[in-house]
């Protein structure tokens, strides 16, 4: 029987991955857009897991709305990489120290 | 038993899946990788009955987002490899912060228990109930003004991300509709007086 704690722990290992992924790929923006998108994933997971096992359906409305939310940054982000390409012919994180931070 | 099996396929191709995104070389090849975990995850997602998220995942993540991050990767020419260095430099760290972070997780829900059975299945919903109907049920009821929210945010998106995104380049020769259309007689007709040579 597939239980509440299968989907918790499955979603424990996906965010642990992405938190991973965004460690060895520090310098590449574009994949640490994606490994954000990996732990969204993975928090829609307990979500959906706690929603249904719990009988409760306001989680999964909560997954709705961090959908919307996650489109709208994937796509604010994805215009400021490719206007930040534009500019500096690079999408190293090293490269981009204009405000000297 | 057959949801079992299932389960532990999807989930093992979801978890190969996310590690590929995050080690592979190429970022295309990150975003196909994506483009599985998600596909993974809206299986998972219909296996405990949350049926509309699961389509709504494969819709809008993987039809309109994936495809976005795919454009933009094959768009910018990216030099991988200064890219990739440090990447062995910082493979055990990043295996450390994974462990923890597992870790954590697993002290929290299996030691601190949190109050709640997480080892407890649950009786499969009965026939004729539609998920999406519960859904909106909920959503155009009791979430309402967040969901008009939600819309609000997504036109800023849409806003910003045009906004960014477009520039003028001078010396380029499109037709500027407006101007045309609001163009003046007095500005493009001009009449001349010509003086007519005397008859010879």
């Amino acid at each position: 029987m597939i239980t509440l704690s299968h989907y918790l722990f499955l979603a424990g290992i996906l965010f642990a991955i992405a938190v991973a992924g965004i460690f060895l790929n520090r310098k590449n923006v574009i994949v640490l857009l994606m490994c954000i998108e990996l732990m969204l994933l993975a928090v829609n997971f307990n979500f959906v897991a706690f929603s249904r096992f719990l009988g409760n359906l306001d989680g999964q409305i909560f997954v709705f709305f961090i959908l919307t939310v996650a489109a709208a940054e994937a796509a604010i982000g994805l215009a400021i990489l490719v206007v930040l390409f534009r500019e500096r012919r690079s999408i190293n994180v090293d490269d981009l120290d204009v405000m000297k931070g | 038993m057959l949801t079992e099996i299932l389960f532990y396929t999807f989930a093992t191709v979801l978890v190969g899946a996310a590690i590929g995104v995050v080690m592979s070389r190429n970022p295309v090849h990150s975003v196909l990788f994506l483009v599985l975990c998600f596909c993974n995850a809206a299986v998972l997602w219909l296996l405990i009955e949350a049926e509309f998220l699961a389509i709504v995942l494969v819709l809008v993540y993987v039809g309109a987002v994936m495809v976005l991050f795919l454009f933009v990767v094959m768009m910018l020419d990216i030099n991988i490899e200064t890219l990739r260095e440090g990447f062995t430099r910082y493979a055990p760290l990043g295996g450390l912060i994974a462990l923890i972070v597992i870790i954590e997780f697993y002290y929290v829900l299996w030691v601190k228990r949190l109050g709640l059975d997480v080892t407890g299945g649950v009786a499969p919903m009965p026939e004729g109930y539609s998920n999406t109907e519960a859904v909106g049920a909920v959503l155009y009821t009791d979430y309402v003004y967040p969901f008009q929210l939600a819309a609000v945010v997504l036109l800023i998106a849409i806003v910003a991300a045009i906004s960014l995104t477009m520039r003028r380049r001078p010396g380029l020769k499109t037709q500027d509709v407006s101007m045309q259309v609001a163009v003046r007689r007095q500005d493009r007709v001009r009449l001349v007086k010509v003086e007519v040579e005397g008859e010879q």
